[in-house]
């Protein structure tokens, strides 16, 4: 079962705080420990900077998924910016601007358990889930 | 990503240990601990959260500043742990490229093998190692149906794959000549054609071709700007340059080459290489032309083979096992 928690609109730099507080929240409240909520407001910032960066608007929304034995929180960044063109080149390694860092898209991969992407000229949709451990 | 159970409860041991005893056979074993967790691919973010859930059962009554502190220290972490991560993976990739070169190199051995000719006037020996995985220096060896004797040495002016591609086109282009068309002159006009037109600028090929006739004993030659050859003539005891005088392959397509001939007597050793040989270096310093033309004369007493085998070991340990260049040196020693 899945339960919209909430959705953050993405404009000015100062909205990647604000989801990544509002990140924080659900998954405080959702059960995870204090190392996967700091991962889980990594990527949030990764993705909402993207958003702000490459499609100056978009919006991050929060899903809560139900699942035995686990509680998931999905999190979906859209914008109608201009899209990635290559996304398998954008998933390497070392691809990044951050070169070096392990950030970008492909670190949030690994902060996540589930991870895909949409992209047309049309937009963007990152599409992310963590579930708690058990 | 996540760590073990049994890890956590190592950590807490660990750390229990410790502080009761202050010991430094905790300290090593901790030591332990981590090359494992590095092992298993466990980030520094979660040894941060391990020891701050250890201290939490430890010292359960802990002050709340000190608890958000280990939150604070966590969030800093995070992105350690994500480079850390991509290390983890480039490493990976890198061991898995260095895998793929090497196949490409021992391709490129296959592709570029060169038979040493035997015949009975001539002692032939060669010798051609490569500073990296791919070898930018090539030799070739060509035998007409009367015995005569083709070699070509050649050197591209870049090292690493892109050299080595070039060398295979050479090669093929080499072969492509018939048996009584291999002659220096000849030679060097088409393969310059063949490179001009193939290859992007930029890259440059410096060859030496050089043909014996085993009737008159003479040997015909014609250099592309490459290192000049030396005889060792048996008489004076002395190296006398060869000398041929051209332009790189690959620069200009009209060029013709300049094709000059000298007689070999007997027990005369002809010595061909690359810059690779006389721009060894032995720390800061080139070493002279001189001191490589003293070394080979110092083995000229050997047999061809030994000869190349004992000059290569030589300068090989005067740059102690580190070749900067391709290293080729080919001997030619009349024997009869
Ligand atoms: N939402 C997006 N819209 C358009 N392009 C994007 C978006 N997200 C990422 N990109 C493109 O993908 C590239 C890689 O992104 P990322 O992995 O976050 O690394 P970085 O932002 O450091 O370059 C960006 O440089 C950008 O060109
Ligand atoms: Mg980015």
């Amino acid at each position: 079962m899945n339960e919209t928690l909430s959705s953050v609109p993405i404009r000015k730099e100062w909205d990647i705080v604000g989801a990544r507080q509002t990140g924080r929240n659900w998954a405080k409240d959702l059960g995870f420990g204090s190392v996967d909520q700091a991962r889980i407001a990594t990527a949030i910032s990764e993705l909402a900077r993207n958003i702000y960066l490459y499609a100056k608007v978009g919006e991050i929304n929060f899903e809560r998924l139900d699942s035995v034995p686990s509680i998931g929180l999905k999190i979906t960044a859209r914008d109608q910016g201009p899209g990635i063109k290559e996304v398998s080149k954008v998933m390497k390694d070392g691809y990044s601007t951050s070169g070096g860092l392990g950030a970008g898209l492909p670190g949030v991969k690994r902060l996540m358990d589930e991870f895909d992407i949409e992209s047309t000229d049309a937009g963007t949709v990152v599409t992310v889930i963590k579930w708690t451990r058990i | 990503m996540g760590s073990t159970k049994s890890g956590k409860q190592d950590y807490k041991q660990l750390l229990m240990e410790y502080l009761e005893t202050g010991d430094e056979s905790v300290l090593y074993r901790a030591e332990q601990f981590s090359k494992n967790s590095i092992q298993q691919s466990i980030s520094p973010d979660e040894i941060v959260n391990e020891h701050y859930q250890s201290l939490l059962d430890i010292i359960p009554d802990m002050d709340d500043r000190i608890k958000s502190s280990f939150q604070f220290l966590i969030e800093t972490m995070i992105s350690y742990g994500m480079a850390y991560q991509e290390y983890h993976v480039l490493r990976e990739k890198q061991i898995e490229l260095r895998s793929e070169i090497g196949v490409a190199a021992n391709m490129q051995d296959t592709l570029l093998k060169t038979q040493v000719p035997q015949v009975d006037s001539l002692d032939i020996g060669v010798k051609s190692v490569a500073a990296k995985e791919m070898n930018g220096d090539y030799h070739h060896f060509i035998i007409d149906d009367k015995g005569n004797i083709g070699i070509a040495i050649a050197d591209v002016i870049g090292k690493g794959i892109p050299a080595a591609f070039c060398m295979s086109m050479i090669k093929y282009a080499l072969e492509s000549f018939s048996e009584n068309q291999i002659f220096p002159k000849y030679i060097l006009d088409s393969i310059n054609r063949v490179v001009e037109r193939n290859v992007k600028e930029g890259m440059f090929v410096t060859m030496f071709y050089g043909f014996y006739d085993v009737d008159t004993n003479y040997f015909h030659y014609a250099s592309a700007g490459h290192e000049p050859g030396f005889i060792l003539r048996k008489e004076s005891h002395e190296f006398e340059e060869i000398d041929a005088k051209g332009l790189l392959l690959g620069v200009e397509s009209e060029v013709t080459y300049e094709e000059k001939f000298t007689q070999i007597e007997k027990d005369d050793i002809i010595v061909l290489f690359t810059d690779g040989v006389t721009e060894c270096r032995y720390g800061d310093r080139f070493i002279e032309q001189e001191e490589v033309l003293d070394v080979i004369k110092s083995f000229s007493h050997l047999p061809a083979q030994e000869i190349v085998d004992s000059v290569y070991k030589y300068f090989e340990r005067l740059q102690d096992f580190e070749l900067r260049d391709d290293f080729t040196i080919a001997v030619l020693k009349r024997i009869k």
